[in-house]
């Protein structure tokens, strides 16, 4: 019996001593830790479209700087700019702008002055990508650019040919009658029928007539529509065959389908594209900037440039050669479906120095409300 | 000497059980409700929302085409799902109330609440593996030489999505209505000489008025209200009041036109509510 209570005793003071030691741990884990798990990696807030804050694009660098990426994902210039507009300066050390709303950024005072001597603008494909419209105010570059795309015809292979394909006519096809859908933003529609009228090099600086054109153009397309979709919507209804065409979209949906062997497709039609271009900024107010323009040096080195060619959620062409040739060596396969390939016939170089490519832009005569306002007629005429 | 009347003839008991329901309700549903009405009154500045008391956004709103466009469909899809899943509903939760035991029912009305324990938008999603052209019902009755018939992004699309949203909620409130219902009076309406239907038209769906109406009152609610199905399975094509509150609000910021646009609906389900409920329980 004594035995008995003793042993009782014991274990239940080894049962006190091993909870109280567990409790400890529990309260207070970082005294069992080591010294460099101790430092907690710094938060950068980032502004983007979806994917960009995705480990595919930003685990290395997290990894090498003992940062973490808190991504906020938005569609669409204008719902950027709301989500900027609403929250205190300094919450976003990253904004991904779409090329066309940096000058608002700016003008609102978002977004900071970069040094454009930490960028490799020397080394870019383009003479236009150097000076891009917008990223520069008296002299200061306040946004660097760091992917762009063209927009056009995506469609089915299976239903629409490469010839018939070459035309926004084909929109038209009675054949594609509730088979071409929409990505459900006004600009690349909007901007799309702009271009179908003839509307070059401007599409969007149109004056009262032209854009009374672009109106009745794209009502003439709603009974050809067969819905309007965000980026995921779009991607299923490429993939599953309920579209068989797309308005307002390019590669960046239909590239990451067509690589895992979808029979989809984008082109630039004869009438022109569009190009979407997205540049980063760094967030007025960020105590973050160092690392955050680090993020930005990392993107436009060959190994970030591939990164972001290659990015999962949906493809881009790279904006230094440097990173084209890097793209080549290491995964030649996208280089070239993509034609970033020398002599390739959809090489967006030479599609933009054919004049074929014209960059989006926000309305120059009209408001983005007048825009909305028929984007929301369109969809419920 | 009102107010102190008033003050003492006041239920100290009964005001403290009611108590937390008028906190609730003042905070999460009145509250809200005020600024949202306020709200329609604002003015959006370089996107962001300033505090004004200005028509333009009512006057913007009523103006527009496309909002009545939208508004039209919404009350008529909300009223064709109501209509169809009472109809649906109807037969189960007859068969439920007066064929099934105790048990049997019981286990249904637990069957009936599964669904619920997923995400609406999962159970959403699952339909676009259906429904698609390529998909599983096309596949079946492509067998048969039939087809592919085009079901997604259609009002047909949208109106599986509200039932899908609705009608397990509508067959339980109908069921436990008809389960009320005491048997002797079907019993009797038999014995004097009523045939089935007979009893169902004369005593069974006025005996079971209020579940019926309740029930249909439930699912107009939430079909009015749902973005979900219109959005994803109708492929905003054309677009319900609530894709047009997130189209307003995604482009330009215009949370003042968007809460006029849910004013409107606030007032519609009320207008509705109150009449279902007034004929729910008008006396005979």
């Amino acid at each position: 019996m004594s035995d008995k209570i003793k042993t009782d005793k014991k274990s239940r003071r080894s049962f006190i001593k091993q909870s109280s030691g567990i409790a400890t741990a529990l309260a207070f884990p970082t005294i069992f830790t080591s010294g460099k798990a101790l430092a907690a990696p710094t938060e950068i807030n980032m502004l983007a479209w979806y994917g960009h804050g995705e480990a595919d694009v930003v685990a290395e660098f997290e990894a090498m700087h003992n940062v973490k990426f808190k991504p906020k994902y938005y569609a669409g210039g204008d719902n950027m700019l709301a989500l900027i507009a609403q929250s205190p300066p300094g919450t976003y050390d990253l904004i991904l702008s779409d090329g066309e709303f940096v000058q608002q950024l700016d003008q609102a005072g978002h977004i900071q002055q970069l040094n454009p001597s930490d960028y490799p603008f020397d080394d870019f494909i383009h003479d236009d990508f150097k000076n891009f419209p917008g990223h520069w105010r008296d002299g200061n570059l306040y946004s660097a650019m760091i992917r762009f795309g063209f927009l056009g015809v995506s469609y089915n292979r299976n239903a629409v040919s490469e010839k018939e394909a070459m035309s926004y006519n084909c929109f038209w096809n009675k054949n594609l009658k509730g088979k071409v859908g929409h990505f459900d933003w006004h600009l690349p529609n909007l901007g799309t029928a702009s271009l179908y009228n003839g509307n070059i090099p401007s599409p969007f600086n149109l004056d009262s007539t032209q854009w009374g054109k672009v109106q009745q153009t794209m009502m003439s397309l709603r009974s050809q529509s067969g819905g309007f979709f965000d980026y995921g919507g779009s991607f299923n209804s490429l993939k599953n065959g309920e579209m068989l065409a797309m308005c307002g979209i390019g590669d960046w949906i239909t590239g990451a389908l067509e690589r895992d062997g979808a029979p989809v497709t984008s082109v630039v039609p004869e009438e022109g594209g569009l190009q979407w271009t997205e540049s980063y900024c760094i967030g007025k107010g960020s105590k973050k900037a160092a690392i955050a323009n680090e993020f930005i040096r990392y993107l436009l080195s060959p190994k970030g440039q591939v990164k972001s060619a290659s990015m999962a959620a949906y493809p881009a062409f790279c904006v230094t050669n440097a990173g084209q040739a890097a793209l080549r060596k290491e995964n030649f396969f996208e280089a070239q479906r993509t034609g970033q390939i020398d002599g390739a016939s959809n090489n967006p170089i030479k599609l933009i120095n054919d004049g074929r490519i014209h960059y989006r832009d926000i309305p120059v005569q009209q408001s983005l409300e007048d825009w909305n306002d028929v984007w929301s007629e369109y969809k419920s005429s | 000497m009102i107010f102190s009347n008033w003050i003492r003839s006041l239920d100290v008991y009964a005001l403290t059980w009611r108590l937390p329901v008028i906190i609730w309700q003042v905070l999460f549903f009145l509250a809200p409700l005020i600024f949202m009405i306020a709200m329609s009154f604002f003015l959006v500045k370089n996107y962001r929302m300033v505090e004004a008391f200005e028509l333009v956004n009512w006057m913007k709103i009523f103006s527009k085409g496309y909002f009545w466009n939208s508004y039209g469909l919404s009350l008529g899809l909300a009223a064709l799902a109501t209509f169809t899943a009472s109809c649906i509903a109807f037969p189960a939760s007859y068969c439920l109330a007066f064929k099934l035991s105790e048990t049997a029912r019981r286990w249904a009305i637990f069957f009936l609440i599964i669904p619920f324990f997923t995400s609406y938008l999962v159970r959403t999603f699952s339909w676009y593996v259906l429904m698609a052209e390529s998909g599983v019902v096309n596949n079946i009755i492509g067998h048969l030489g039939i087809g592919p018939i085009k079901m997604l992004n259609t009002m047909f699309a949208t109106n599986i999505g509200y039932l899908t949203l609705t009608l397990p909620l509508v067959i339980i409130l109908q069921t436990l209505s008809m389960a009320s219902i005491d048997k002797n009076l079907i019993e009797a309406a038999h014995n004097l000489g009523a045939g089935r239907v007979r009893a169902i038209v004369s005593v069974i769906i006025p005996a079971a008025r209020i579940g019926l109406i309740i029930g249909a009152l439930f699912c107009f609610i939430l079909s009015f209200g749902d973005f979900v199905s219109p959005y994803y399975l109708g492929g905003s094509n054309p677009p319900t009041l609530p894709i047009l509150i997130i189209d307003t609000t995604k482009s330009g910021q215009q949370w003042p036109r968007a809460a006029v646009i849910a004013t409107v609906m606030m007032v519609t389900l009320m207008l509705v509510a109150l009449s279902a409920i007034k004929i729910a329980y008008k006396k005979r």
